[in-house]
């Protein structure tokens, strides 16, 4: 285990092992979203309090997971850069970034959709809806901060004590709908309560929450490989790489 | 089945600006980050390929 986990921590190795990986991830995640979407438009019932707007929860809920879980994946490989030094956990955590920023965004966004209809307000300050607005600067903060830094050593060990102490927000996001008695309604489904929802409401929700962990993981692992590129292009495995050698027979005659 | 015709569909029992507006933006953003990856990998392909040549003294076959 320990062996394969120092073989991969190689970006060498990773560079490839990521080039495997990701097609099969995304083919995936796209098979699962579509399984998703009609089982969310075409199967799910009509919601018996919200009518049809209750679908938007097919997109919301699967992002708002993903901005957390995106977030504690980079604090992990933020982590093992800060305690064991390996070059591959700072372009891992860089990697995942955008995409974390893009899934707080969109849990912002389609969020506020459902509220205006629902609540009759875009935005309220609720400790859940103020705690994932957090969240999404912290994205913002950390791309911000690992992009002035020239340095990739310091701009990695920076952001990486960053996402550290900005996981502590995560569970405040999570709990947010416990801890204050806020407007948020809370979670429908529990790991300790089991589900509230409909079966196939449920079923749609966390297929669409699979493919877009799928999505996530394929982008970041795609992004991943042009950051190693970058910063492995004085090595020579790298010009030995067929992708770099076709550059060249682009540009002769 | 749901929706009676398509219309019925797309007006979501009313709500078709919000889930759509929804499902739209989420739709577009992903669409925009592939394509922006994709693009980082060509400019990344380019520049190795370019630095690479350039310091194995290849640079004139690669201009030519």
């Amino acid at each position: 285990m320990n062996k394969i986990f120092f073989h991969y921590a190689a970006p060498q190795n990773f560079y490839a092992l990521a080039g495997r990986l990701w097609p099969w991830m995304a083919a995936l995640a796209s098979a699962l979203a579509l399984w998703g979407l009609w089982l969310g438009f075409f199967v799910a019932p009509t919601d018996f309090q919200q009518g049809q707007g209750y679908r938007i929860i097919f997109v919301h809920v699967p992002v708002s997971w993903m901005s957390m879980i995106i977030y504690l994946a980079m604090a992990f490989w933020a982590f093992l850069g800060l305690t064991f030094n390996t070059r591959l956990s700072g372009m891992m955590c860089r990697a995942l970034a955008p995409t974390g920023a893009i899934c707080a965004f969109l849990s912002l966004w389609t969020g506020a959709l459902w509220g205006k209809p629902m609540w009759g307000a875009w935005w309220v300050w609720d400790a859940r809806l103020t705690s994932e607005l957090i969240l999404f600067f912290l994205y913002l903060g950390y791309i911000a901060l690992t992009n002035a830094i020239d340095d990739t050593r310091r701009a990695d060990k920076a952001g990486g004590i960053l996402a550290l102490v900005g996981a502590l927000n995560v569970p405040v996001i999570y709990f947010s709908v416990k801890w204050w008695n806020t407007l948020h309604q809370g979670a429908s489904v529990s790991l300790t309560q089991g589900s509230k929802m409909a079966e196939i409401m449920l079923q749609a929700m966390l297929i669409m929450a699979v493919a877009f962990w799928l999505y996530a993981i394929a982008i970041a692992l795609y992004r991943v490989r042009s950051m190693i590129l970058m910063r492995e292009r004085h090595a020579q495995w790298v010009a030995d790489l067929p992708e770099i050698k076709a550059q060249f027979k682009g540009a002769l005659p | 089945m749901i929706w009676n015709s398509a219309a019925d569909f797309w007006a979501m029992g009313g709500y078709g600006f919000y889930v759509w507006g929804s499902f739209g933006v989420t739709a577009l953003l992903m669409a925009l980050e592939v394509g922006w990856v994709r693009q980082q990998r060509q400019r990344a392909l380019a520049q190795v390929a370019a630095e690479s040549a350039s310091e194995q003294g290849l640079i004139k076959d690669w201009q030519s």
